[in-house]
């Protein structure tokens, strides 16, 4: 034990492009989906949803369906009553928050087209599914609300027993909360002698899409109740579960095994999953509940969805002097489990990298009879940048200098961090001068700034923009005391625990639970580090209630600037408790005693004792120091003390074909500063991910529902996710501003992709058109809407995009082309 | 019901199937190759591919009975000799892939692109894969894989 160290001399883990752990699984099938898992006597289920967005619920005829062989039993609201739990909200923004009950399976009245009003239970998915048809239902249709801006007048209401649509109003104030100055005063001000620009945005609605479509299974047959679900938060469903069903939270065990992408939309405890189990617990079986992709997209949460007001008052050379935000908000038909708190996350981060003197944030939430809006990568930072992003690019339009000068004068200095802005939020580092000019360089904005002017003077039919983000975002849910002052229901905390096995190799358990994020092979870098162990060494568990009991789960940015804070904890727990064992076999006294490389030394000897020799000789017990218990194991919790705040500096080139409202990506670069590194292969898959969730924003995607509240872009057909040929390879790049909130130096990079993205794309498709007098496009910036943007020399936000016809078929003007005619072809 | 006998993987398997049973339902239901994946039912997703007679199909689109008496190879059985297969040990060391779900789909249709053009141009990787979708890489980390295995297969193949 007492053998000279022979490694070579490691070389840190810790900003090493290592492959991933999880890959070879991955690449070759041998995956544990949910829906892969059989049971002994396994039954399956077909959920029979409601086609009305508002109706009462009559008579439900089963008999035909439970007729059919190979169906087990069908059962409505009144059958599972007792036992079926109920989907909670965990964030009631206000006291006064207006919140529908939301049954898993409701008797009375459906709210939503694709809500649940009975399940059938079959021996086979196809079986189930057959006879989920023959079950009837008498519906009696009831006025649905589906209009955001509907909703708020209270003509007609999603739920009548509220009395009104609105759920919440939620306000920030510079003035009131002491943050800053009088916003009203600043508008005033600058509606005398300076500018003040008004504008309104558009935040569709989105849908997650992540690919593995959700899927439960339920054993009940021993002695704790096993679920296995695609979630992303294993933990907090447990607690929803044990909070609402009657079942003890000692006897739930919740399995998030291998999960297929969750972006947010996995993070919801959901009727389906309630659902499964009731019936399991009914039958006393093994349960399976797979849906389908149409499913997926008219039952699992949305994204986004907010109208934004937004006034900007600036000084002449502007310096902007105050921002005013009036959202309004769709929740949906329930406020979901995050709910009416996903835009309230937007009230910090509206004045992003700013010195605004001034600043009131007002959210008003309003329920409509769509499917339920929560948590989707952002979740409340993406509106918000995008607004402020979107309105810098006006002023400098307005005051006729480059979107970069105009955020130059405006942005926090590098020397003047830590700077606690207008919202009341401590920014502990950055440097946005840094990202900004590195971005340009890699980007080669003057030339593709002097290429636009030489396009726009030859009237090119194929207009340059440039579209500039200067994003930061605030990540890492969170600081417990502050969810505790917001009135969330839970702790921002995060646990690990290292268990240092006798045989030399160690197991790390963490509570965040990864659905493609790489925490297996980034957790095992980081513990190789410290306890000075190989990578090779470290096997990560997770996503299972039995095995890391604790944890607050995966979303926000959070797992490492959290989780991975934890982490660091937990191991230098193992190094103290290894000390006394360290110095009584060694003879020394633990004054004297280095820990290096996962070795203790006696200082000024070549005497030393390797850690994982250590947890051999405590693993044995049979010589140990008087005083410790015989172990070497730690488990910690952190509780991180502020938010992370990465940023970054997002430039994208596009290309706007005048004469077709075509946009193609020409370039894009980002210079993200997320602090330190862990792993530079992994930051850089979830800035490419990222960058194209919120580029699909900007151009392709949107829940879009008829007038009947039926969900039309209700599959992959219509709801239209990019592809590689729609894609483009990004340019990614770095600057490094350790955060200093924590150990590790590092800032969140799960969701700044799509914080920064939209923003860039719409700004380089505005630039390509402000010469037509345009300064706004609806998203997604279809073609159509660009064209008519062209046309009507203006915004489009008030614009009839999808009824209104083409002028050019107008009766009696056989050619309405603006171009037809003109020498050069090009509109003016 | 209808007796088909496919080969999946390399072994014979003959089973009774519905005749209206789709293809990667008997994969994943009846042969027990759970890496075939569906990810949506529109036939758009293609997480589900696999290769029919050495070409890739979505096996959502097909019937299991339209595969009576043929080959069929999965993700399971591309890697030989324990061994990866090339596209495979390419997705692995350029990160194409993070939770893995469009994976094996992925990879059968990178595969069979290269059979078809073993020297793509990024453009033809692109709209040579198009037909499956991803939500996690947003493709670039993709399309850098399938070239890097376009060059390592097509040097294998002049070793040769």
């Amino acid at each position: 034990m007492t053998a000279v160290d022979d490694r070579p001399q490691a070389a840190p883990e810790i900003g090493n492009a290592r492959r991933r752990k999880e890959d070879q699984r991955l690449v070759t099938g041998r995956t544990k989906w949910t829906d892969n898992i059989q049971l002994p006597g396994m039954l399956h289920l077909a959920m029979v949803r409601s086609p009305f967005a508002h109706a009462k619920i009559g008579a439900i005829e089963t008999s035909e369906a439970k007729a059919v062989p190979g169906v087990m039993a069908v059962y409505t609201s009144a059958d599972i009553a007792d036992i079926q739990g109920v989907c909670i909200t965990a964030w009631p923004v206000t006291a006064d928050q207006k919140t529908p009950d939301h049954l898993p399976m409701p008797g009375d009245r459906v709210a939503h087209a694709g809500e649940i009003v009975a399940v059938v239970v079959a021996r086979s998915a196809a079986v189930a599914r057959d006879a989920a048809e023959l079950v009837d239902v008498d519906y009696e249709e009831l006025p649905a609300v589906l209009d955001l801006k509907a909703a708020t007048t209270d003509e007609v209401l999603a739920h009548p027993g509220l009395e009104t649509n609105k759920s919440a109003f939620w306000q920030l104030d510079s003035k009131g909360g002491g943050t800053g100055g009088d916003i009203e005063e600043a508008i005033a001000k600058a509606r005398e002698g300076g500018i003040v620009i008004e504008r309104e945005y558009r935040q569709q609605r989105l849908i997650p899409a992540f690919m593995e479509p959700r899927s439960t299974v339920v054993d009940p047959t021993g002695e704790q109740v096993v679920m296995w679900s695609a979630t992303q938060i294993p933990h907090v469903l447990r607690f929803c579960i044990a909070a609402t069903t009657g079942l003890p939270e000692s006897k739930i065990r919740v399995i998030a095994p291998d999960v297929g992408g969750g972006f947010g939309g996995k993070l919801q405890s959901t009727p389906e999953e309630f659902i499964t189990l009731a019936v399991a617990r009914k039958l006393g079986k093994p349960i399976k509940y797979t849906e389908t992709r149409s499913e997926t997209m008219v039952s699992a949460h949305h994204g986004r969805d907010q109208w934004q007001k937004l006034t900007l008052a600036a000084e002449k050379d502007g310096t902007v002097t105050g921002l005013k935000v009036d959202l309004i908000c769709d929740l949906g038909a329930y406020a979901a489990i995050v709910g009416g708190g996903v835009p309230v996350l937007g009230a910090w981060m509206f004045n992003s990298i700013y010195k605004f003197d001034a600043y009131q944030f007002n959210c008003t939430n309003y329920y409509t009879n769509k499917t339920w809006v929560d948590a989707y990568r952002g979740a409340g930072r993406p509106e918000a940048t995008y607004a402020i992003e979107r309105m810098m690019d006006e002023l400098a339009a307005e005051v006729g200098v480059d979107p970069l000068e105009i955020r130059e004068k405006n942005w926090i200095r590098h020397d003047e961090f830590p700077f606690t802005t207008v919202a009341g939020m401590t920014y502990d580092s950055g440097n946005y001068e840094a990202a900004t000019e590195k971005a340009k360089e890699l980007f080669g904005y003057d030339e593709l700034r002097a290429e636009q002017k030489r396009r726009r003077d030859e009237k090119d039919p194929v207009q340059l923009g440039i579209g500039v983000s200067t994003f930061t975002e605030m990540c890492g849910l969170a600081p417990s005391r502050v969810l505790g002052s917001l009135n969330y229901g839970a702790g921002g905390w995060e646990s690990a625990s290292i268990r240092m096995l006798a045989t030399g190799t160690v197991e790390v358990i963490t509570g965040a639970s990864a659905h493609g994020q790489g925490h297996e092979t980034a957790w095992s870098q980081i513990v190789a580090d410290r306890l000075g162990v190989p990578f090779e060494s470290v096997e990560v568990l997770h996503g299972d209630t039995q095995i890391a009991p604790k944890g607050m789960d995966t979303y926000g940015s959070r797992s490492l600037v959290v989780g991975g804070e934890a982490l660091v904890l937990a191991a230098d727990k193992v190094i103290e408790k290894a000390k006394p064992f360290a110095a009584h076999m060694l003879e020394a006294s633990v004054d004297d005693l280095e820990f290096s490389q996962g070795r203790f030394t006696v200082k000024g000897t070549d005497k030393g004792v390797g850690i994982t020799d250590i947890a051999l000789g405590a693993f044995a017990g049979h010589d140990y120091p008087e005083g410790v218990e015989p172990s070497i194991d730690a488990d910690a919790t952190y509780d991180p003390v502020n938010f992370s705040f990465p940023h970054g500096t997002h430039l994208c080139a596009m290309e706007v074909d005048t004469e077709t409202g075509q946009s193609t990506m020409r370039k894009y670069v980002c210079v993200d500063d997320i602090g330190n590194i862990i792993n530079p292969l992994i930051v850089e898959g979830q800035v490419h991910g990222g960058l194209v969730q919120g580029i699909a924003q900007a151009l392709w995607e949107g829940a879009e529902y008829d007038e009947q509240g039926t969900l039309v872009s209700g599959s992959f057909v219509d709801y239209t996710l990019p592809t590689s040929a729609d894609t483009i390879s990004f340019v990614t790049d770095h600057t490094t501003s350790p955060a200093t909130s924590n150990t590790l130096g590092t800032k969140g990079v799960g969701e700044a992709g799509t914080i920064a993205s939209t923003p860039a794309v719409v700004n380089a498709v505005v630039d390509a058109l402000r010469p037509f007098g345009v300064d706004d496009v609806l998203m997604p910036c279809t073609p159509e809407r660009v064209w008519k943007a062209i046309q009507s020399g203006g915004g489009t936000q008030d614009a009839e995009t999808t009824s209104a016809q083409q002028a050019h078929f107008d009766e009696g003007t056989p050619n309405q082309d603006p171009a037809a005619g003109t020498t050069d072809g090009v509109v003016q | 019901m209808t007796r088909i006998t496919v080969t999946v993987d390399g072994v014979p398997y003959s089973d009774e199937v519905e005749p209206r049973m789709l293809l990667v339902h008997y994969l994943r239901e009846v042969v027990g190759k759970v890496g075939t994946v569906v990810g949506c039912d529109t036939s758009n997703c293609g997480a589900c591919t696999v290769h029919l007679d050495g070409h890739s199909v979505k096996s959502c689109n097909m019937l299991a009975v339209q595969a009576d008496g043929r080959e069929v190879t999965t993700i399971e059985g591309l890697a030989t000799g324990g061994e990866l297969h090339p596209m495979q040990a390419a997705f692995h060391e350029n990160h194409a892939l993070q939770c893995g779900y469009c994976t094996p789909g992925m990879i059968m249709q990178a595969v069979d692109l290269l059979q078809h053009n073993p020297n793509p141009s990024e453009d033809e990787i692109r709209q040579g894969m198009e037909g499956n979708l991803c939500r996690c890489t947003g493709y670039h980390n993709i399309v850098k894989a399938v070239a890097a295995a376009a060059g390592s297969m097509s040097s294998e193949r002049s070793d040769a």
